[in-house]
């Protein structure tokens, strides 16, 4: 019981809580200051700058990739707009060819009819001239073969009357009427 | 006699001593406590200063743009405090980021290594929680009065009142001004003292419940995970009434 007592005794002696024992206010102050000043100059010479630019810097960088994106994204529409007006332009020049060539083998067609037109024309009018001159060279020889006919069948029925003249120019008086 | 030691024997099996978690003591040998004896406190003091350096510093050593876990976990620290002092007291209260993510970084470690077996938590102690809160009110008040001058009375004269009410207000606002100390450091002391004291009881229970003990293990599980979420909570309201505070001092009209 006495081992007992003198252990409530001590236990007594003792303050509630070791919190308010004041013997160890200036060990723990001077510990905490300490700490607090060692702490305060890594915070503030080399951890804060340093989290603090890889921030900045991952910040830049990503604002950096979107603007570049954009100038990528302007360009690409620029480059199509380019290759659409491009596209239009070529599409009408196309156009404007073909109806050149159309045009210049309409006239290249109309000029060789016309030629052959006229060249059809003169040689049917030389052919006309030659007809005639075989109809009438055709007609000279009838009327001589008819005259030298009549000239026999004169001869011959009455010998003695033979008159070239006036055949003759019975003989055209009848290929006449 | 022998009926006196098993008695006692018994009675030891429920001689819980929460308090005696919270007692300091020399590191070497058992001599008394001077200013400067390197003691427990003192240990986890720095221990807790080791973290905040292994966190910022070698967790962020490797500047990466895609960053590593741990300099993520730093950047989110660090973003964290930046956005709360930017959030309260605005651009001009980036000036103190060092001294509060200081004192932010201090608070958070001291708490999470108290919740260590066997460690010992120095934010329990009101003499450390003390020297805290006088520093940040003393800091503030005087950087209240170089900034603003006599101006910063207007901080306890209400001018949005009727003017009957201001010199009772006036009154009001300067108690609780003086006051704000001394809540600052008890409810971080007083918090991490309670939840440890708690787990320290019921691991006392544990001890002498045999098979039963799973009540009172389950129940310290349960504490622990709430005193893993105090440890966090408590660093963060200590944090952001400092930011309060300095609030205060920079723009000190209501």
């Amino acid at each position: 019981m006495a081992v007992q007592d003198v252990a409530l005794a001590v236990e007594a002696s003792k303050p509630g809580m070791p919190q308010l024992d004041f013997s160890t206010y200036p060990n723990q102050i001077f510990w905490l200051v300490v700490s607090i000043v060692v702490l305060y100059f890594i915070v503030s010479k080399v951890a804060l700058p340093r989290i603090g630019s890889v921030i900045e810097d991952r910040h830049n960088a990503i604002a950096n990739d979107i603007e570049q994106a954009s100038e990528f994204k302007r360009k690409a529409e620029e480059a199509e707009a380019a290759y659409n007006a491009a596209l239009t332009e070529a599409r009408a020049q196309a156009m404007h060819i073909a109806g050149v060539a159309k045009a210049e083998i309409k006239a290249d067609v109309d000029a060789a009819i016309a030629k052959a037109d006229a060249e059809i024309a003169a040689k049917s009018a030389e052919s006309a001239v030659r007809i005639d001159e075989i109809r009438a060279s055709a007609l000279k020889s009838i009327e001589e073969v008819a005259g030298a006919v009549v000239n026999d069948i004169i001869a011959a029925i009455m010998p003695t009357t033979s008159d070239e003249k006036a055949t003759k120019a019975a003989v055209a008086a009848r290929l006449k009427g | 006699m022998s009926t006196d030691t098993t008695t006692e024997e018994a009675t030891s099996g429920f001689n819980i001593q929460p308090m005696k978690q919270f007692e300091i003591h020399p590191l070497f040998g058992d001599g008394a406590i001077h200013w400067y004896t390197p003691t427990n406190a003192a240990l986890w003091m720095g221990l807790a200063v080791f973290c905040a350096y292994l966190l910022l510093v070698v967790g962020s050593r490797g500047r990466a743009m895609v960053p590593s876990r741990s300099q993520s976990v730093a950047e989110m620290t660090y973003g964290f405090v930046r956005k709360m002092i930017e959030d309260i007291t605005g651009k001009e209260g980036l000036k103190y980021f060092p001294h509060i993510m200081t004192a932010f970084l201090f608070i958070l470690f001291a708490n999470l290594l108290g919740l260590l077996p066997y460690s010992f938590s120095t934010t329990s102690q009101i003499a450390v929680t003390g020297v805290l809160a006088m520093t940040v009110f003393l800091t503030v008040t005087i950087l209240g009065f170089v900034i603003n001058g006599p101006g910063f009375i207007k901080l306890f004269w209400v001018s949005s009142a009727p003017l009957a009410l201001r010199p009772v207000l006036f009154l009001i606002e300067l108690i609780s001004y003086f006051v704000r100390p001394v809540s600052h450091s008890i409810r971080l002391g007083g918090n991490l003292m309670a939840g440890h004291a708690v787990v320290k009881v019921f691991a006392g229970f544990a001890g002498a419940l045999g098979i039963g003990a799973i009540i009172p293990i389950t129940a310290i599980v349960a504490v622990y995970g709430l005193e893993l979420l105090v440890a966090f909570i408590q660093a963060y309201v200590f944090t952001i009434l400092t930011v309060v505070y300095l609030k205060d001092a920079l723009h000190p009209a209501h």
